[in-house]
């Protein structure tokens, strides 16, 4: 009899449920498995019908966020390994509605994420024919590790104040923001500021620092929340001392 | 049904998708595109390319340079003329990138950097870090934000192109979270959905490459070229199949066997040194890299594990502080997932199946022979690849034929009418009603997981580095059971939202008559060329298949297959010489 | 239309569900102590500035037990408020020097040497 462990995941069907419950399966354990290997096994040999979202296999497309043993994770990245012996309780990511099973509804994410304005703002285009804007290694060091974001919501998960209050922008949205205002080729910090420095942007935030915590790619969010408050408030002082100076 | 009309329909969010629709909107901001991605566009599988986009951009390259690769590189299958504006174009896709905000690798004055690849005469790859797909679909993701007349419909499965008179006036599609179809009406679609490299059981690809948009083309008549054409990256995880990038052997990296043996060399790849250098060894091509691999598999010099046999590929001697800055997701990638980190010890890796240089027929315009149908990235076959594609040529490819699809299909919405609403009603109704027969089907007797893990193994093991008469036959007769067998698939969940156990089950329907075409193509090719290679047809035939092969959907029989000329202008076929002295 | 998106309720106790929520809680808690201490401190100016029995009274009710018992409670919050506050000062103010960042650890270690430096100060200042 080879060895096996226990999943209990959290289904939901809201045309029969009238509300989630956790179902037991039984898999066989592997030595290099991930939490997402055992859910296929379910999907492909036991049960068919649960669904969660899925691709690339190596903690880079961000689409396998779920709730591991109370820790936010990602399916692909939660070694079965280290759980043996145990259950692994499996369910969708906290402060999400639930779709279907372990799929959340994840349209507050994308609305926030859009409206930090997440692009590069220039004062003027400045034609591809002149070459490359140029970037000094330094330069990229100050904002790359803010670019390494999967958008896989575990910093959504984990972070209270937006559990409390959804009108939060979040940990993601505002460390993406952070990402384009200390880019050197961007010049949009003062029209991200309207969102970003807002009552639901910054300052929502009271440094709990588990999304930073939780991040599978070291982005720390919280760090560019704190530094985007010491920036935003020089940017208050600076304004109200200098009146007509800034914009 | 639920109608959305609109004026551009683009299928697929990855990025050649995103970057028509971006084309598109700025073409003309007054046109409405529709983006429709069965899952939201940041998971699309670009995200996971690694080692960077080729484009000349230095003193010491140039132009024909990048086009002498890419046709050796192709075994002369490429069509001369589209690899010609696609060199051209390419850096300047590049550095259009680079200003909406790219993260592009600097070197110390701050230009963008490039690294070696394989199969390339000059160092023309543009890198960020070994994320170069990840940071590039961010890029385009995020730059298409700022657009107000792109229109998202995240996770939305299209199912068939909706046809009137041979022309293509829209797509059906699932919403996924209501399980509701929808009808988009449009002037001009754009397929852009990617390869199929899930057909395969190991593969680097992500679950979202199921061929869908190939086997849409497919099935309304477009033929598939080229593809018996299916690329193994050398180097992959054994188990997993996750990748690792080429760039690791571009920064240095080196392939031994159990005897610790760079076996290359007995590959006229050689000689090993001086190394690294440029098109030799470790730096040769990839098909034939994977298949040196499977050779030293026949002589018993590769390793065994529980994965099956692996070689080794060695960073070490690169040292931590360049891995780390160069290769870090390598090193996080190993060490997560096979235990072992690269700065210490040699990875095993193995080929994998990577990408699909066959695709729908296009031209040089991204335009198929429908008209108002166009297709780019993966998904497409113009061809710029041919017989075998260069790494960092597909995240340049994605970008040229990506913006020139998005501009011609944008011109084609201008001056084109939507179609009759009534002929789109009935095309729409019949659509629903293929649904719907396989959502109520009762008395099934096959899974979904069976017949995919059937035909996983009839195509590696008929269909995989090395192919003969026989094996390729009995694929081939396997694909059609399987296909006649699909028919009796009954799905477990009945429910409308977010029903996956359905997605897979269209999904298997697509990877079934993308199989069959490229095994009926590979069948027919009676020659050896680039990745497809026949024990017995070893050699290159250029007399009778200088030519690409075309599968036309033949419904419940198999294929038929036909040949189109390939269009030569500069460059002959000529042998194709890898290794050799540093020059 | 099918859908029924299932919205989870968040308990009342949330931050008693996992550790890093209840140190932040108490994190928190210590601004209440550093708010008592400083009512502490300004009647104590207060009470200077009203005499020297005032003042004697002042120092007599702040040594009691009680009152001994209230200065360690608040010095024990007012502590980990400062070593919670410096772990975290790092990635508010990242600094750069010569195009490398300086080390968390080393920015940490200098709030610690400062910290101490003042607390000398005062210590000898008041004649301890």
């Amino acid at each position: 009899m080879s060895e096996t462990i226990t999943l209990e995941v959290l289904r939901y069907n809201p045309e029969t449920d009238s509300e989630p419950h956790f179902q037991s399966f039984v898999v066989p354990y592997h030595e290099d498995w991930v939490v997402l290997d055992a859910l296929n096994h379910v999907k492909d040999h036991i049960d068919s019908t649960l669904s969660y979202r899925w691709s690339c296999h190596m903690a880079v497309c961000g689409s396998c966020g779920l709730i591991i043993n109370g820790e936010p994770k990602l399916g692909c990245h939660a070694f079965v390994r280290d759980y043996r012996g145990g259950v692994i309780k499996i369910e969708p990511l906290d402060h999400f509605p639930i779709e279907r099973d372990l799929v959340i509804v994840m349209d507050d994410f994308i609305e926030k994420l859009s409206s930090v304005k997440p692009y590069v703002i220039v004062k003027e285009e400045k034609p591809v024919s002149e070459g490359e804007y140029i970037q000094t290694p330094a330069q990229l060091k100050v904002f790359k590790q803010y670019t390494q974001c999967i958008n896989c919501m575990l910093c959504y998960a984990a972070c209270p104040q937006y559990a409390m209050n959804e009108g939060f922008v979040g940990p993601a949205a505002l460390a993406l923001a952070h990402r384009y205002n200390m880019d050197s080729r961007d010049c949009g910090k003062d029209e991200r500021a309207e969102v970003v420095a807002s009552n639901e942007g910054i300052w929502e935030c009271t440094f709990v620092g588990a999304c930073s915590e939780v991040c599978p790619k070291h982005v720390d969010p919280a760090a560019a929340i704190q530094q985007t408050k010491i920036a935003a408030s020089l940017d208050w002082f600076k304004a109200l001392l200098l009146p007509g100076g800034k914009k | 049904m639920d109608v959305i009309v609109t004026d551009v329909a683009i299928v697929g969010a990855g990025g050649a998708g995103l970057r028509a629709a971006i084309a598109a909107a700025q073409s003309d901001p007054s046109l409405n595109i529709a983006l429709i991605s069965k899952v939201y566009p940041m998971r699309s599988h670009t995200v996971a390319a690694e080692g960077g986009a080729a484009g000349v951009i230095k003193d010491n390259d140039s132009l024909d340079n990048h086009f002498n690769d890419t046709v050796t590189g192709g075994d002369w299958l490429s069509d001369q003329d589209a690899v010609e504006m696609f060199v051209n174009t390419a850096p300047k896709e590049l550095l259009q990138m680079e200003h909406w905000g790219c993260p592009w690798s600097r070197e110390p004055d701050g230009k963008v950097a490039v690294r070696p690849f394989g199969g390339m005469k000059i160092e023309r790859t543009w890198y960020a870090a070994d994320k170069t797909g990840f940071h590039m679909l961010h890029t385009l993701f995020q730059t298409s934000i700022q657009f107000p007349s792109i229109k998202r419909f995240d996770e939305y499965y299209s199912t068939e192109l909706l046809v009137e008179d041979g022309r293509c006036i829209g797509v059906v599609a699932i919403e996924m979270r209501s399980g509701r179809m929808v009808a988009f009406h449009a002037k001009s679609v754009i397929i852009a959905t990617g390869g199929a490299g899930r057909i395969f059981p190991f593969t680097t690809n992500g679950a979202v490459k199921t061929g869908d948009g190939m086997a849409m083309a497919y099935r309304a008549g477009v033929p598939l070229k080229d593809m018996e054409f299916i690329q193994y990256h050398p180097t992959g995880l054994p188990g997993t199949g996750i990748l690792i990038t080429e760039g690791s052997r571009g920064e240095g990296g080196i392939l031994v066997n159990k005897d610790g043996y760079r076996y290359l060399q007995d590959y006229n790849l050689g000689p090993p040194d001086p190394w690294p250098r440029k098109k030799a060894m470790e730096l040769g091509p990839r098909d034939r890299l994977s298949q040196a691999f499977w050779h030293e598999q026949q002589k018993g010099r590769t390793i065994k594990t529980a994965y099956g046999d692996v070689v080794y590929l060695d960073i070490r001697h690169l040292g931590e502080a360049k891995i780390n800055e160069r290769l870090p997701m390598v090193r996080e990638l190993a060490s997560s997932y096979i235990g072992v980190d690269p700065v210490y010890e040699p990875i095993p890796v193995r080929p994998v199946v990577h990408y699909t240089m066959g695709g729908i027929h296009t031209d040089i315009n991204a335009a198929t022979p429908m008209p108002g149908l166009y297709a780019a990235g993966e998904c497409a076959c113009v061809s710029i690849n041919g017989a075998n594609r260069l790494g960092s040529n597909s995240l340049a490819e994605i970008l040229v034929f990506g913006a020139i699809a998005g501009r011609n299909a944008a011109a084609f919405a201008k001056a084109n009418p939507l179609g009759s609403p009534t002929l789109a009603a009935q095309a729409t109704d019949a659509a629903q009603g293929r649904v719907r027969e396989l959502f109520l089907r009762t008395g099934g007797t096959e899974t979904i997981s069976g017949l995919r893990k059937e035909m996983n193994d009839a195509m590696e093991s008929g269909a995989g580095i090395y192919r003969t008469e026989q094996t390729l036959q009995d694929t081939c007769r396997v694909l059609a059971d399987l296909r006649a067998r699909f028919g009796k698939v009954q799905l477990e969940d009945r429910s409308n939202v977010f029903n996956t156990d359905l997605l897979q089950a269209l999904e298997l329907g697509s990877m079934l008559d993308v199989a069959q075409a490229m095994a009926h193509s590979a069948l027919l090719r009676k020659e050896s060329r680039g990745s497809h290679q026949r024990l017995d047809f070893p050699a290159r035939d250029d007399v009778t298949f200088l030519q690409h092969s075309l599968a036309t959907f033949g419904g419940a029989a198999e294929p038929a297959i036909s040949y189109a000329d390939v269009v030569i202008t500069k460059s002959k076929p000529a042998e194709r010489v890898y290794g050799g002295p540093a020059t | 239309m099918s859908r029924r998106p299932y919205i989870r309720k968040v308990e009342r106790n949330w931050f008693l569900s996992q550790r890093r929520y209840t140190l932040y809680m108490t994190r928190e808690l210590t601004s209440l102590f550093v708010l008592l201490y400083c009512v502490f401190l300004t009647l104590g100016v207060v009470r200077l500035s009203q005499g020297q029995a005032a003042w004697d009274g002042f120092v007599t009710t702040a040594s009691s037990p009680l009152g001994v018992i209230f200065q360690l409670v608040c010095l024990g919050f007012a502590a980990f408020h400062s070593v919670t506050w410096f772990a975290v000062t790092p990635k508010a103010m990242p600094l750069m020097i010569k195009g490398e960042p300086v080390p968390d650890k080393t920015i940490i270690a200098v709030h610690y040497a400062l910290w101490a430096a003042v607390s000398a100060v005062v210590l000898i200042a008041a004649g301890v």
